[in-house]
């Protein structure tokens, strides 16, 4: 009963949560953070019971008002969409558990907008998973994208500017969207992706189904950071605050990342897409570039959020390099990553959320060996999470660019193998830097004379983070291992029920 | 909303001035004069959304002009008689709630969402059912689009 209806419910929760938060955040604003919560735990537990419904009956249809589709609005649950809103929500809870001294933290007085336009967000997001239409995708894509702006406004004094910039780009991204719906629309007369995807199968493809392709690509790239349409992204990233940005970056490029694994595999023919118009090696090798870029990007970085924000960049890239392979392997590789890098990134960026708390930075060349020390749980943490993003087994990140690599030399596709190699040894130089300093470096030798300011100086004493941020820090640092060693049990039971027919 | 203290130094345009009510008795009479009528139409507007042109949107954008035309003229003191400025994103949330009420109410009943064929509404043939139903988030989409354009009208004066 309940799995039939999660469709539904899996937004609602959200959306409803959202409106409550306000609502009794006028009664006092710890009640918006317990609204977020239930909320997202709700959502999660929605989620669930639609991917198990669907691993055992099949894809769900729910058609809104009951009104059937095409000309209704369809909202459609199958393994791939499912598997992204369990992921969806799961983040968003541990997430939203984290923020609470955080956000009160970083961004006083702003808890209750906060929290509203942070289940608003994810929303519009799980709405995009599973709609089967495509204007209502680009409706979804909005809800997202505008409470993903103030979601990024509410953080230090410079984060307006930064808002608006992704505002800019964002808006630009949607509007090539809607172009290229619009062309598709004139070409196939439906917007329900399943009857769009009969009508290209027998209809003889024309050029505006080719520039309403592409258009949508480019739409969706914008939104996904691919390179070189990152530019929005890093600003956003750092002067966010840290719960707005750990939840913005696991899962916001990852879902314009599932749309085009929707858009490209499941509603166009991949024949086409990948052999009459190459769409998917354009994306596979903006993807390759990309990668190589940000990695040289963030070795150079100094403030820990920055690199973290252009190793997303990187990491989307391989995403991308993923879809690019239009293959198999390649589609496991892309599906792997989305979840692998979910869950370390979002590890990452709590952590230095926790920095910014309890040393109230948490910038590269002020850390030393006592953070290792004052924080010992939390360096874990992030030590696990950053050997996962270099790729060393058995943490998460190695499987998914072992299926990328798999893929590659598959078709022989040298290049996304040294990418591939380079990029893993670039990762490991960004993050070998940051380990190397809060494990090894003495504190006497830091010669830039700040642990004057410190509050801990003589001996560092044991200030972990508090509960509310380290529990969901060590879940996540859990996960990445979880998922890496039970990676061949998750590949053949929920990502291969995934893969499209045609591929 | 929170209005903070360094606002109105940070920014010189957003000087007392356009709190005040105005000087001029021409625009002070007009408004009164006015506001009922937009008012009224805007009403108009969106109680013949369901089956005609009009609706939530447009209802709600012309009722939201009626209340800034207040807010302009009278100063925002005096206007918050109408529409208090500490009430707006919170009726404008419940507003939301009602459109997702209505369409959470038709699932509990056995339908799928807004299907305003299951609405418990008693004594009503199938078609009005849906008539009201419509109605029913209409008023949901008005108190949401005309709260929300009051609350940003508002929060730009830093009220």
């Amino acid at each position: 009963m309940i799995g039939a209806e999660a469709p539904v419910f899996i937004p609602l929760a959200f959306l409803v949560s959202a409106m409550l938060a306000l609502l009794l955040g006028v009664i006092s604003r710890p009640l918006a953070y317990v609204t977020a919560i239930v909320g997202s735990a709700a959502a999660l537990f929605f989620s669930v019971r639609g991917l198990q419904a669907v691993l055992a009956d099949g894809p769900i249809s729910y058609h809104l008002a009951g009104w059937m589709p095409p000309l209704g609005i369809e909202l459609y649950l199958d393994p791939l969409a499912g598997f992204f809103c369990v992921l969806l929500s799961g983040i968003t809870l541990l997430v939203m558990v984290y923020g609470r001294h955080s956000v009160q933290h970083e961004t006083p007085r702003k808890e209750v907008p906060f929290y509203s336009l942070a289940m608003f967000l994810v929303g519009g997001l799980s709405g995009m998973v599973m709609t089967g239409d495509l204007f209502n995708l680009y409706v979804f894509l909005e809800i997202g994208a505008l409470s993903g702006y103030g979601l990024v406004a509410i953080g230090d004094k410079r984060a307006p500017v930064s808002a608006f910039r992704y505002l800019t780009l964002g808006t630009l991204g949607a509007a090539f969207f809607l172009l290229g719906v619009a062309f598709i629309f004139i070409s196939t007369g439906t917007l329900n992706m399943a009857d769009i995807a009969r009508v290209l199968l027998v209809s003889q493809p024309t050029t505006p189904i080719m520039l309403g392709m592409a258009l949508i690509v480019v739409g969706v790239g914008l939104k996904m950071a691919l390179f070189p349409m990152h530019a929005w992204l890093p600003d956003a990233y750092t002067h966010a605050s840290s719960t707005a940005t750990a939840l913005i970056a696991p899962i916001g490029t990852k879902v314009a990342a599932y749309i085009l694994l929707r858009v490209l595999f499941f509603m166009a023919d991949p024949e086409y897409v990948r052999h009459d118009i190459h769409l998917t090696d354009v994306v596979g090798y903006l993807g390759a570039v990309g990668i190589i870029w940000a990695s040289v990007m963030a070795i150079t970085q100094k403030e820990m959020k920055r690199m973290l924000a252009y190793s997303s960049v990187a990491q989307v890239g391989y995403i991308a390099l993923g879809i690019g392979l239009a293959s198999p392997l390649g589609f496991i590789g892309a599906v792997l990553h989305v979840i692998n890098h979910a869950f370390m990134k979002a590890c990452l960026f709590l952590v230095s959320g926790s920095f910014r708390l309890r040393l109230g930075h948490s910038s590269i060349p002020k850390l030393d060996h006592g953070v290792g020390r004052v924080l010992p749980w939390t360096s874990a943490a992030f030590s696990i999470a950053a050997i996962s993003m270099i790729g060393l087994p058995p943490t998460a990140g190695f499987f998914s660019k072992w299926y990328l690599a798999l893929g590659s030399i598959e078709q022989s596709n040298w290049v996304f193998v040294a990418v591939l190699l380079i990029s893993s040894l670039m990762n490991a130089v960004y993050f070998f830097r940051i380990l190397e300093r809060m494990y090894l470096k003495p504190r006497s030798a830091s010669d830039d004379g700040k642990e004057a300011e410190m509050p801990q100086q003589a001996a560092p004493a044991n200030n972990e983070a508090p509960g509310s941020m380290l529990v969901p820090t060590l879940v996540l640092a859990a996960g990445v291992l979880v998922l890496g060693i039970m990676n061949a049990w998750g590949i053949s039971h929920i990502i291969e029920p995934m893969i499209p027919e045609g591929l | 909303m929170n209005g903070s203290p360094d606002r109105d130094q940070r920014d010189p345009c957003l000087d007392e001035s356009l709190k005040e009510p105005t000087d001029s008795i021409i625009v002070d009479i007009a408004s009164r004069v006015i506001t009922p009528f937009i008012l009224l139409i805007g009403l108009y507007v969106f109680f013949h959304g369901h089956y005609s042109p009009g609706g939530g949107f447009q209802g709600g954008v012309l009722l939201a002009a009626g209340i800034l035309l207040l807010r302009l003229s009278l100063g925002v003191a005096v206007s918050q008689a109408i529409m208090p400025t500490r009430m707006t994103l919170r009726l404008a949330a419940g507003g939301v709630l009602v459109f997702l009420g209505t369409g959470l109410a038709a699932v509990f009943l056995g339908g799928n969402f807004l299907d305003y064929h299951y609405l418990p509404l008693p004594g009503l043939s199938p078609e009005y059912l849906r008539y009201y139903g419509i109605l029913l988030i209409e008023v949901g989409v008005t108190a949401t689009v005309m709260l929300t354009l009051v609350a940003i009208y508002d929060e730009l004066l830093g009220c």
